[in-house]
Parts: C-alpha cells; sequence; structure tokens
C-alpha cells in the first residue's frame, strides 16, 4: 500500500505554518511565514512546504485548514477545522498524557481540556489582546528588544516590577513610565512575563487545570512566559520545539484521519 | 417561495402592532401613555385601562433594525457612558428626542439610497443574478434601505411649520419603534435589572414626569421570604394610589382580576409553546422564541395574547404531528443559548448555526416570562423570580433543568456587554454545566444592542471549536 500524505495548514493572525505528514507519523517538511491571514503569507507557506518536501500538491492525499484565516484557504483545503481542535490534537501527538492545553497565539489565548487525546472543553479570551503574542510584541517595540530575545533578558531580572494585565494600551503606557523612570529593562520584561501569566491563569482556573499540562503557540517559546505560568499554577510546563507549528501538526493529524476514512 | 407563517405567528405579530398602534392613537387623541419595564407588574396599569410601551422591546427592535450603534452613540455623546446597557442608552437617546431619519439628498429631493443593504436578486430559477461589471450578486433594489443619519425631534418641532420641518418628520424611520409616543409616566420594576432604577429615574427627570418604582430586593436563597413579599405588597399599593393620581381614575378591582386571568392564560399558553423545544428534532427554533417574547412582554395582560400563544400552541402540535419543523435545516446538534441575543448581528449569529446543523433548543430568558399565579401573594413571589434577581442555585436549577428537558449537546454563552449582572456569573454557571451535564460550554463576547462589541470571526471559531467538541463527546459517548 502507497503512503499516505497530508498537509495541514495553520493560517494564524500573525503567521502562516504548514507541516506535511507521512502516514500520520512521520514529519516529512514544515514551513513558516511570519505574515498571516488576509497577507501573500499563506501561499508561500504552502509553496515552501511543498517546496522543502519536493511534491506537488496533487500528491497531498488530504488538506486541512485551520486557524483564524482557514475560511480563505476554501478553494485549495480539502477541509477547515477550528484551530482549537488542531491544537489539541497536535499536543495529544506530542504529548499523549496531556489533558490542558494552553495555547498562546497572536492574537487570542485558548485553554483547552483533553481526554484521551480529544478536547472535550475550552475556554478562550474575551476581545482583549492583553495576554497575548501581540502584547508582547507591542512590549518588545517599546522596549527596543527583539521579541525572541525577551525570554534570555527577562531571566537576568533583579527586581519585582507590576505590569497591568488589563490593557495592552494601559500596560504599554505604564512600560513607558518605567522606562523614564529608569528601571532596569530585565526587570520591565519580567513584569510584562507574569502579567501574561496572571491574565492566562484566570483562563486556565476557569477551565480547570489537569496535569499533564502543556503549552503551545508562538509565545511558548518565550522561556520568561513559561516560568511565570509555571510559578503561578504551581504545576510543570511541557513545551515541545515544534511548539510553533502544533496547530498545523494538528490540521495534518486530523487531515490524515480524512485521508484514511477516504481510501477505506 | 416565500416561508410560510403560521396564524399563531400573524396573530402574535398582530398583537404587539396593536398596542403601539393603540397607543400612537391613544397620544394623538391626548390620553396618557406610560412606558414599563419589561417584568412590572403590567396588571397594575392594565386595572386603569392606561396605555403602556416597553422601551426594552423598543430598543431591542431598534438594534435588530441596525440603528441601535446610531442612538448608543447619540447617549454617548448626551454624556451616557459606553458601559452602560445598550437598552437604556437607545431607550435615553430616544426620550432625549433622538431620532433614526433616512438621509435625504436635497439636489434630487429623495433618500440616498446605502448601497451595501438590500437581499441578491434572483432570477426565475431561484439562483442569484450576477453583475457581469463587477462579478457579484446584484440586489434587489426593492429591499435596498437608504442610509440613516442621526436627527433631533426636539429641534425639528422647535422648527416654523413649512417644507423643512415636513421633510425632516418625514425622514424618521417609519418602523414602530421609531414612532413609539413619548412618555407622560413611567413604570420600572428592578427585577429584571438594576441599571434600570437610574434609566427611568433619567427619563422621569429628563420629562418631569412621574416615576412607579417597584424594588424587588435580589433573591439570596431560593424560596422568597415572606419580609420581601410584605415589602413588596406595600410598593403595590403606592403604586395604586399613584396610578389613581396618575390616571385621574379609581383602581377597577374587575378590570385588573381580567388581567391576571389573561396573564396567568398567556404565561400557561406560552409555557407550553417553551416546552415544545424538549422534541427531538424540535418543531422550532429558540431563536423563535425570542422573537414571540415581545407578545410577553407588551401583552401578557391582554386576552388576545392569550389567544395567540394558544393558537401557536395548535400550530406547533400540528407541526410535530407532520414531523416537521420551521428551523431551516436539519438538527444535528441541540445547544442552550445562554443569554440575550445581539440584535443587531443576529444573520452572523445564525450562520455558523445553521453551517453546523447547531439547533438552539432551549433558552432561559424566554421561559422566565412565564409567571404564573393564583392569588396576590403568589402574584409578588413569581415577580421576585427573574433571571437576574435570582441566586445562582436557583439560575443554574432552572437552566440545567431546560437542559435535561430539552436535551442538550452543549452550551453556548453569550458575554453581554450590555448585562453585567447577568454575564458576571456565567463562568461559574459554565463549570457548573460541563460537571453536572457533561456537555461542552463555549463562550463568546457581545452585545444585545451595541454592534460594536461583537465580532463575528472570533463567534464563528468558538461555534466550530463547540460543533467539534460535542462531536466528540457525542463519539465518547456511543464508544
Amino acid at each position: 500500500m502507497s503512503a499516505i500524505y497530508t498537509l495541514g495548514i495553520d493560517v494564524g493572525s500573525t503567521a502562516s505554518k504548514c507541516i506535511i505528514l507521512k502516514d500520520g507519523e512521520e514529519i516529512v517538511a514544515k514551513s513558516l511565514i511570519d505574515v498571516g491571514a488576509g497577507t501573500s503569507g499563506p501561499q508561500r507557506a504552502i509553496d515552501t512546504v511543498l517546496a522543502n518536501a519536493d511534491m506537488t500538491r496533487e500528491e497531498m492525499d488530504f488538506v486541512l485548514a485551520t486557524g483564524y484565516g482557514r475560511n480563505s484557504l476554501m478553494g485549495l483545503a480539502d477541509k477547515q477545522m477550528s484551530e482549537l481542535s488542531c491544537h489539541a490534537r497536535g499536543a495529544s501527538f506530542l504529548f499523549p498524557e496531556v489533558h490542558t492545553v494552553i495555547d498562546i497565539g497572536g492574537q487570542d489565548v485558548k485553554v483547552l481540556h483533553i481526554e484521551n487525546g480529544t478536547m472535550t472543553n475550552f475556554q478562550m479570551n474575551d476581545k482583549c489582546a492583553a495576554g497575548t503574542g501581540r502584547f508582547l510584541d507591542v512590549m518588545a517595540r517599546v522596549l527596543e528588544v527583539k521579541v525572541e530575545d525577551l525570554g534570555r533578558l527577562g531571566a537576568m531580572s533583579q527586581k519585582t516590577v507590576g505590569i497591568s494585565s488589563t490593557c495592552t494600551v494601559f500596560a504599554e503606557s505604564e512600560v513607558i513610565s518605567q522606562l523614564s523612570m529608569g528601571t532596569d529593562k530585565c526587570d520591565i520584561i519580567n513584569g510584562i512575563h507574569r502579567s501574561v501569566a496572571s491574565r492566562v491563569t484566570g483562563l486556565v482556573h476557569r477551565i480547570g487545570m489537569v496535569p499533564e499540562v502543556v503549552m503551545t503557540g508562538g509565545v511558548a517559546q518565550n522561556t520568561g512566559v513559561v516560568k511565570a505560568l509555571e510559578a503561578e499554577l504551581d504545576c510543570p510546563i511541557h513545551t515541545s520545539p515544534l511548539t510553533q507549528y502544533n496547530g498545523a501538526l494538528g490540521a495534518a493529524l486530523f487531515a490524515w484521519q480524512a485521508a484514511c476514512r477516504k481510501s477505506r | 417561495m416565500a416561508k410560510q407563517v403560521s396564524p399563531g405567528v400573524l396573530a402574535l405579530r398582530k398583537v404587539v402592532e396593536d398596542v403601539y398602534r393603540e397607543a400612537r392613537e391613544a397620544k394623538e387623541r391626548g390620553e396618557l401613555v406610560g412606558w414599563s419595564s419589561s417584568k412590572f407588574p403590567c396588571e397594575l396599569a392594565n386595572a386603569f385601562g392606561l396605555h403602556v410601551v416597553y422601551p426594552e422591546n423598543q430598543a431591542a427592535g431598534i438594534a435588530a433594525n441596525r440603528y441601535g450603534e446610531l442612538l448608543c452613540q447619540a447617549a454617548e455623546d448626551l454624556g451616557y457612558d459606553n458601559d452602560i446597557c445598550g437598552y437604556a442608552r437607545i431607550s435615553l437617546a430616544y426620550a432625549a428626542g433622538k431620532r433614526a431619519a433616512r438621509k435625504f439628498d436635497p439636489e434630487t429631493g429623495e433618500y440616498i439610497i446605502d448601497p451595501s443593504t438590500g437581499k441578491p436578486m434572483k432570477d426565475a430559477d431561484g439562483k442569484a443574478v450576477i453583475d457581469e461589471a463587477t462579478g457579484k450578486p446584484k440586489k434587489d433594489p426593492k429591499t435596498q434601505t437608504p442610509y440613516m443619519v442621526l436627527d433631533d425631534l426636539n429641534e425639528i418641532m422647535a422648527l416654523p411649520d413649512g417644507v423643512e420641518k415636513e421633510r425632516r418628520l418625514a425622514a424618521i424611520s417609519p418602523i414602530r419603534q421609531m414612532q413609539m409616543p413619548m412618555p407622560d409616566f413611567v413604570l420600572c420594576c428592578n427585577n429584571i435589572c438594576n441599571c434600570m432604577t437610574k434609566w427611568y429615574e433619567n427619563i422621569a427627570r429628563m420629562h418631569n414626569i412621574p416615576l412607579v418604582m417597584i424594588d424587588i430586593p435580589y433573591n439570596n436563597t431560593v424560596e422568597v421570604d415572606d419580609t420581601y413579599v410584605a415589602y413588596i405588597r406595600g410598593q403595590f399599593d403606592k403604586a395604586i394610589k399613584q396610578l389613581e393620581e396618575i390616571s385621574g381614575r379609581k383602581f377597577d378591582e374587575k378590570k385588573f382580576e381580567e388581567a391576571c386571568a389573561n396573564a396567568n392564560r398567556t404565561a400557561k399558553a406560552w409555557l407550553k409553546v417553551c416546552d415544545y423545544l424538549q422534541y427531538k428534532p424540535a418543531p422550532y427554533s429558540g431563536f423563535d422564541l425570542f422573537n414571540h417574547m415581545a407578545d410577553v412582554v407588551t401583552a401578557r395582560g391582554k386576552v388576545e395574547a392569550a389567544e395567540a400563544f394558544e393558537q401557536l400552541a395548535v400550530d406547533l402540535e400540528e407541526t410535530i404531528k407532520k414531523g416537521e419543523t420551521t428551523t431551516p435545516f436539519p438538527e444535528k446538534y441541540r445547544v442552550m443559548f445562554e443569554g440575550i441575543p445581539c440584535w443587531p448581528k443576529l444573520p452572523a449569529l445564525f450562520k455558523p448555526l445553521k453551517e453546523h446543523g447547531v439547533n438552539v433548543t432551549a433558552v432561559v430568558y424566554a421561559p422566565a416570562f412565564g409567571f404564573v399565579y393564583n392569588n396576590m401573594d403568589e402574584m409578588v413571589r413569581a415577580y421576585c423570580k427573574a433571571p437576574n434577581s435570582v441566586c445562582i442555585e436557583q439560575g443554574v436549577d432552572w437552566r440545567e433543568g431546560i437542559c435535561r428537558d430539552n436535551k442538550v449537546d452543549g452550551v453556548l454563552v453569550h458575554y453581554n456587554r450590555s448585562c453585567k449582572p447577568w454575564s458576571g456569573y456565567m463562568a461559574e454557571m459554565q463549570r457548573r454545566f460541563t460537571n453536572d451535564l457533561g456537555v461542552p460550554c463555549a463562550g463568546f463576547d457581545g452585545d444585545q444592542a451595541d454592534p460594536r462589541n461583537f465580532n463575528a470571526a472570533q463567534y464563528e471559531t468558538r461555534v466550530q471549536g463547540l460543533v467539534e467538541a460535542m462531536e466528540a463527546n457525542q463519539k465518547a459517548k456511543e464508544a
């Protein structure tokens, strides 16, 4: 029997990610473009992943799109699913014992409850960017540091600085006033991480935290946020080098399921 | 083919139209017209034969007709904060004379059509006609409506008689909610919400008119305490005296008893209609119940409302016998919709539900208006039980009962920016629903009247997530 190839595409608000899976197990190729829904990002991510795998769209047995911009790929993808289920599936593939997934994306925060590898309930943030990846982008810009350096810099903090978690705009003003008072950037960054953690913890408690806890999405690469969350939740949090691809991985896994059903 | 409307629904539509028409005519004759909160004991006003209209019902209609944002902003311009309930803002703007008016072009002498409005034009086969120039579906000009702008009735009335005055009066939207007569007195009962008290005080002060207030204390226990009953009965006595002074008539015991009998008959028929949602598949959608709520609010003390609901119950009985439903899609999942709908965004609210075969088969807001009682004390107790005046234990019990009876697979919770008391305890309720009923819950942000607080893309993701969780739940149960 020939191998089944499936493509998962996660069109987020700030990035487009793709993964090609072979037989629902082996990652053949992946791609990430730093722009998301409504841009050239999704198509570029698809072109790149196909080029990386040296394959064509026609060779894909099933293509499944997820993420905020999933419906923009109606003609290209065979099916659309919410990023909620895809993150749950991706995290369960990477960490089979997972019961709670915290996904911090570009514009939203999701907390998923998982039973036997399937999402059974979820909570999402309200219409507010505080606690999301966009919040960290804004803060990094004000602090004149790269967002990928936030984790390293925050780890050098010597002092606790409180930053509000209720509003991105107000938090930005607080950061500016801390900077004007001469507060060390590392301390401010640490305060920002704790602010994100405090915001997300509220959502986790709403749904009820059950270990094992996995964090996914781009923000999981920020060790400062992960540590702050571990402290707030008093629980270890697992992350993966594939964290940013987790939604696309879940989509490719669902695509594999669909392809198997189709071939029966 | 045009959607067939049942005799019961037609009768219900007429009942509401009549309430507003009769109030307009009464005002023209120089008679008094009152504004009342939705859960004020209408039986008291009915006993005096007073004409009463309902700002909450009006605000919902204005919002559903997409004028909510215009009037909410007008209220904000008057100094009312945008954190205040959207219904209150719409009502306060209206009370201050603000009106949604059709935009007029003095050069052509016609109203300026908003190109974004209207339904797609269909050919003889019912297919959308495509505009060759744009490649998009053509709009049926008959369904297109003009741009809406804000006007001020007080400013218009101060104009000298003439063409300009007539033109501006004619431009005010002809929908009945925009033609509601101004109040001569207000009737306020804060069982439905506490914002109501200040809202009605403001209207009373704005127009220098009497306010009849019934204060219902929050019920910390499931049973209504006897001291509450005594406190509220005292207020009923005072309200009767006030209404005697306002109307210049004596309290008519016979009319009062008639109104009570009608209100009970309406409530029983209404609850019967609500209960038909227990059938699987449901003969109609819970969203239809929201539409019929206008009758329960505006006319529950009238015999016509009771008769119309009884007719609707007969219609539904027939629908069930035939195995039919008015829901325009096959019912795959059944959910409870928690809270008031986002009236300005009903199509956006409905779209993903239809796409995924999700029927709303349970709502708590609708049956909450079914008051049944046998005497004055019981009437007081009935008016003490409103969604925002009962403790969480009672609230959970009501909802879980409806969820079980109506066999829901999930719960969709509207975190309504206009209604903090209602939305505030929803996080805890969601936890209880999941634990007690074993069904997934999804919450979304929105607003009952202000469209600025709703985001369709975020809502769609949450609905799709809920559907996927319900599907997983069903599979797990089957396994």
